[in-house]
């Protein structure tokens, strides 16, 4: 599904990510640990195909297609969805109104009809219980005065309406309380499917609990030095990231 | 793919083409002469063209202002002007069904069809191609009610008195350079009478259209009120692709008695000349209400996308105690565009209130200023304003400027002012990509969202109208 070879990027011409390899098999959940600024975000942003960064070297091949090639809209019509660490503001602009907006897109890309607001009402009602929600929220303005966790609840909303191929999450475990963690997470785990992959980058092994990974990668310093099965997040825990980086010192 | 928000594409102008008809015509310039040439063509009263006289005779010794507004233009050469011209083959005040088929053409072209079947349910209109008014739909059936909404000329014939006992009295002919300049040679507007309790059934509508060369477009529309009554108005305007700058330069005056509400809203769209900044429409308006009586309320809602350069302030005298003033504007300047627009709202009469919100869009090269001034006269008691005027930029090759002034005389009164300036984001642009929108769906749609204030206070059809229009004025903004 997804294939990421010797990925190489910079911002403001400082190279973050330097020579990533990642290789995502349809329905596989793949975790992404490691400190902070070691290029979480980052990948997840070059994934998108976020303007800030530059790609200097390497590829990525995304259901036979050249990823790097295509327009970020190009790339959520492929399939391709990204849950921020930080969702966006766009005041003004209802939650409803934008994500059907969000939807016909997609739909269009895709040769499907759109769908009249009626039609999305009821799609969007049945979405709606899947991450507990009420309707009330869909009259606000795009995550405008939302609070933390109520923003990243809103960015899983999205993706169970716009039913992504490969979902990147980040850090969206990061300010839920316990009830919404759990809400969150068995959100992701209805939305888990064999065509469907997922890239989960967290701080946390909590969230894992949940969300079980098939694959656990250690980011450092803009590289994957470390993978692993489930097991991995559970020692990053008891020992820390020191641990990893003093083993790949050694190596 | 870049990452900058700057792109040198434009927008064809849809609404650029040029009726081919055979006008009747002034000479080109501007005397004593032509104001009664004007005159004698609309057969007017006497006490109608001393009026326009003495309005010529102010206008000859003021200055065009350059000064203060914050536009840059080339004087105009008022003299290179055409100042009357009337398609040769509409009957004055004739019915639809001898208007020109040319003309109804034109109209249907930019979407507004004149045919009563074809129309949208509940809009009245009026249209005025370059000097004089082709046609007013529903005029009948509003008259069941005594609504009178015909041209301004067909009002100088018809209702004399009415027109007498009101002209000027808001914006007098003396009151600045371009509202002289209409005074004396104003061609042809709308005027709308709304008797005592009557509340106006639809949606009233003029719809102006600039089509010969080198010839200004001043219309004049007038809006009475009677005590309890209440109006919504429309006006809409377009003009063709030419290289060199149109000057419309129109009067609009309100006057709401009693208890009565007038809400006037405008959606500009007039050429606003090409990527070189050549051509497009000078439009210098004045635009004011008067609030005469107590508890009455005057509001006023534009979406100004078009015009090389937009010069107006819609404004609303409170005189009456209690009475209401708004002003909801959206400007986008985009390309060489350049606006000064905003309001005044003066306090005269007691526990007056108002409420500015302006949003101001720059683009490309465009430059757009707020101007507002917020004037309580020590009577004023209790009088108070609210004003929000916010910014947004495309690109770095624009700017956005806000000029207010305020000032308050009396101690029981309050004045707030908020303003705010923000860029459109990258980040906000890639959010809605990253949801599968394109770079122009997705800055209308953080525009529109912008502008929400102000579309709601349009009625329906035209809400919808605007946001279109917004998205295609801003296209080609960002690449
Ligand atoms: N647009 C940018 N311009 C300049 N530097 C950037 C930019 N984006 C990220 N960086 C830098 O790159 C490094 C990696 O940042 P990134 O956000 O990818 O880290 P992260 O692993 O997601 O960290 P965290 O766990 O704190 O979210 C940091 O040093 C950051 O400051
Ligand atoms: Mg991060």
């Amino acid at each position: 599904m997804l294939n990421i070879k010797d990925l190489r990027a910079s911002a403001g011409g400082v190279e973050i990510l330097k020579g990533i390899n990642l290789a995502v098999r349809p329905g596989e959940v793949h975790a992404i640990m490691g400190p902070n600024g070691s290029g979480k975000s980052t990948l997840a942003q070059v994934l998108a195909g976020h303007p800030a960064y530059e790609v200097t070297g390497g590829s990525v091949t995304y259901l036979e297609q050249d990823l790097l090639d295509m327009e970020p809209e190009e790339r959520a019509q492929a399939g391709v969805f990204l849950a921020f660490q930080y969702p966006v503001e766009i005041p003004g602009v209802s939650n409803a109104y934008f994500l059907r907006a969000a939807y016909n897109e997609i739909r269009k890309a895709r040769g499907m009809e759109e769908v009249d607001s009626m039609d999305f009402i009821d799609l969007l009602e049945e979405k709606l219980k899947l991450v507990e929600w009420e309707s009330e929220i869909m009259s606000r303005a795009v995550n405008a005065g939302f609070s933390g966790g109520e923003k990243k609840r809103n960015e899983i909303l999205q993706l169970a309406v716009l039913e992504p191929k490969l979902a990147i999450l980040d850090e969206t475990d990061s300010g839920l309380d316990i009830d919404a963690l759990r809400i969150v997470a068995a959100g992701v785990n209805k939305l888990r499917s064999q065509d469907r992959s997922f890239i989960v980058v967290t701080h946390y092994q909590r969230l894992l609990n949940y969300i079980v990974p098939d694959h656990v990668h250690v980011l450092s310093s803009g590289r994957i030095v470390r993978s692993g099965g489930k097991e991995l997040a559970l020692e990053l825990e008891a020992r820390g990231y020191e641990w990893v980086e003093a083993a790949e010192a050694m190596a | 793919m870049s990452s900058s928000v700057e792109s040198l594409v434009n927008k064809e102008y849809k609404y650029g083409f040029v009726t081919d008809i055979e006008s009747d015509m002034a000479p080109k310039g501007l005397s004593e002469d032509i104001v009664r040439f004007i005159s004698a063509r609309k057969h007017e009263p006497e006490w109608l063209l001393d009026w326009r006289l003495k309005a010529y005779r102010g206008w000859v010794k003021m200055t065009e202002p350059h000064e203060w507004p914050n536009i840059r233009y080339q004087p105009v050469d008022y003299q290179n002007l055409r100042y009357y011209s009337a398609p040769k083959t509409g009957k004055p005040f004739g019915s639809l069904d001898e208007v020109d088929p040319k003309l109804l053409e034109t109209y249907e072209k930019l979407g507004i069809p004149l045919s009563e079947q074809k129309i949208l349910a509940g809009v009245a209109v009026d249209a005025i191609f370059d000097s004089v008014s082709v046609g007013t739909t529903y005029k009948a059936k509003l008259a069941e009610q005594g609504i009178i909404f015909c041209s301004f000329g067909e009002a100088v014939q018809e209702h004399p008195e009415l027109v007498r006992k009101y002209l000027g009295s808001v914006v007098p002919a003396s009151d600045n350079f371009f509202a002289a300049l209409n005074a004396a040679v104003f061609s042809d507007g709308s005027f709308v009478y709304i008797p005592k309790g009557v509340r106006c059934p639809m949606e009233l509508s003029t719809y102006f259209r600039i089509n010969t060369a080198e010839t200004g477009q001043f219309e004049r529309t007038l809006i009475v009120a009677e005590a309890g009554a209440h109006v919504s108005y429309l006006e809409g305007c377009t003009a063709p692709k030419r290289d060199e700058n149109q000057l419309h330069a129109a009067v609009v005056e309100l006057v709401a008695l009693e208890g009565a509400t007038i809400k006037y809203s405008t959606v500009q769209n007039w050429y606003a000349g090409d990527e070189k900044g050549r051509g497009g429409i000078y439009n210098f308006v004045t635009k004011r209400g008067k609030c005469a009586g107590a508890n009455s309320k005057i509001s006023w809602t534009q979406v100004e996308t078009g015009s090389a350069i937009t010069w107006k302030y819609p404004s609303v005298i409170l005189q009456g105690d209690n009475s209401v003033g708004e002003f909801y504007s959206v400007a986008v300047v985009n390309g060489h565009q350049q606006a000064d627009t905003g309001t005044k709202m003066i306090h005269l009469g007691k526990n007056t209130r108002s409420t500015i919100v302006s949003k101001g869009i720059s683009a490309g090269q465009g430059q757009n200023s707020y101007r507002g001034l917020v004037k309580v006269l020590p009577k004023a008691a209790g009088a108070r304003n609210y004003t929000q005027c916010d910014s947004m930029l495309i690109g770095n090759r624009c700017g956005a400027h806000t000029f207010p002034y305020i000032d308050v005389q009396n101690s029981s009164s309050s004045v707030e002012h908020e303003a705010s300036t923000a860029k459109i984001g990258e980040d906000q642009i890639f959010y809605l990509k990253q949801r599968g929108l394109n770079t122009e769906n997705a800055i209308s749609m953080i525009v529109n969202g912008f502008c929400k204030e102000v579309f709601k206070e349009l009625p329906m059809e035209f809400a919808v109208e605007a946001q279109k229009l917004l998205g295609i004025s801003l296209e080609g903004s960002v690449g």
